[in-house]
């Protein structure tokens, strides 16, 4: 059997995820990090993007996270995010609604959101 | 019907029409009560991490950052202060406010300007009829708060406590709020927010004794203690006013509780005045019909003789 971590996604309001994995995928401030099971311990701060669960049983989960941390230690890795949705519970005709009016409206942190919401859905 | 008795059959429906109304209220409350419980629940985990993570980061790292460490000569402070929008509610929202006196007393005793920030129409109102300065005021979702209102509140706390106490920003971060202990027990309490404590942090994790690991920050400690700190604000903020909520259903169920049982006595006592009063005008009647009849008794029987 693989090693495996134990990963906490939390959101402010509620837990979005939990399980075992055997790699994670988020985006630091400074670039793109990959957490495998022995990783040292480890504190970021993570940019609005999604985030790539490989589980153990071999499935792949996203999320898109809107800023946050990612910690690990001891084989625990939690991603704490003020807001974070699974691939599965974005609504896409929604996020493509809200990446319309942010662009005429010209609010980039909108725009931002919503842009990150469907990159998730279709995992580019 | 007599006067007497048409008086009391009117208070009676008046009163069973407002128990009918706190009875309503007192049930409503009720079912909000867990349904505030279930968030301060799902909110648990985030605050836990996240706390957890500013103890990392403020044991394991030699940053000197200004939220973290205590000003020599702290000159001014903030106190959030939170209530409700709606009364009926018991002493709620003043026992909050009576709290909040207490620890502005407190810290102008320490030779400490304060400023204070409000949560609640309540409160509002209390601090604008005594036409004391407040400084911010946010109200309309005492009765079930979402993280963007905790955040709302956070924001210009966060640039106060960033801005220098001479442009008029603060060195301390205080919150006053009702801790929900259980459906019966709601405690006003203040904490100190900022500058944080880092043995009140390390027991609220529950890390204590806990040996925490050394980490490696990115991309530097310092940077991640700049972005984590706003966020324990906002989370410390959010906490309290879910608490606050929780608090404030079970304090109005409790008042309502009271009102309905009252009204029911009152109901009571006047049902039995006005039996009594039914009583007294039917055995009135009867005294006079037997008085008259044996009045024209008496009459034709000193005719016959």
């Amino acid at each position: 059997m693989a090693a495996e971590l134990h990963v906490e996604l939390v959101a402010a309001d509620r837990n979005v995820w939990s399980g075992e994995a055997t790699l994670v995928v988020a985006r630091t401030t400074s670039g793109d990090i990959g957490v495998m099971p022995g990783h040292q311990p480890l504190l970021g701060v993570l940019e609005s993007g999604p985030v790539t669960i490989r589980t153990s049983e071999g499935n792949t989960v996203v999320a898109a996270v809107h800023g946050g941390f990612i910690s690990f230690a001891d084989n625990k890795l939690s991603l704490l995010a003020e807001i974070a949705e699974l691939a599965d519970e974005i609504d896409v005709q929604r996020a493509e609604r809200a990446l319309e009016r942010a662009k005429s409206e010209a609010d980039a942190a909108a725009e931002r959101r919503a842009d990150v919401r469907l990159r998730a859905v279709t995992g580019h | 019907m007599g006067a007497q008795l048409r008086v009391y059959k009117r208070r009676i429906r008046a009163i069973t029409a407002t128990k009918k109304i706190t009875k309503a209220m007192e049930m409503i409350a009720a079912s909000r009560i867990v349904k505030a419980q279930r968030k301060v629940a799902a909110s648990m985990p985030y605050a836990t991490e996240l706390t957890r993570a500013v103890t990392a980061v403020a044991t394991g790292s030699n940053t000197k950052h200004a939220l973290t460490t205590e000003v020599e000569q702290p000159s001014r402070a903030a106190i959030v202060l939170i209530t409700s929008d709606r009364g009926l509610a018991g002493g709620y929202s003043s026992n909050a406010i009576k709290q909040a006196e207490r620890l502005t007393e407190r810290l102008r005793g320490e030779g400490k300007e304060v400023d204070t920030y409000i949560v609640g129409r309540k409160g509002l109102a209390y601090y604008g009829f005594r036409e004391r300065k407040v400084a911010d005021s946010w109200t309309g979702f005492t009765d079930s708060p979402a993280y963007a209102d905790a955040k709302r509140v956070a924001g210009p706390l966060i640039e106060a406590i960033q801005t220098e106490t001479a442009e008029g920003g603060v060195d301390e971060l205080h919150i006053v709020y009702t801790e929900f202990v259980s459906m019966m027990t709601q405690n006003p309490v203040d904490g100190r927010m900022l500058p944080l404590s880092l043995d009140e942090a390390v027991e609220e994790s529950g890390t204590k004794g806990e040996i925490l690991p050394l980490f490696d920050f990115e991309p530097s400690a310092e940077d991640v203690l700049d972005a984590l700190l706003p966020r324990y604000v906002e989370s410390r903020i959010y906490n309290a006013l879910l608490q606050s909520a929780a608090s404030e259903h079970a304090a109005r169920r409790r008042a309502m509780k009271a009102a309905t049982d009252n009204a029911g006595d009152l109901i009571k006592s006047l049902s039995r005045l006005a039996n009594a009063a039914r009583q007294a005008e039917i055995t009135q009647e009867i005294s006079e019909i037997v008085g008259g009849a044996s009045a024209m008794a008496d009459a034709t029987a000193g005719s016959d003789k």
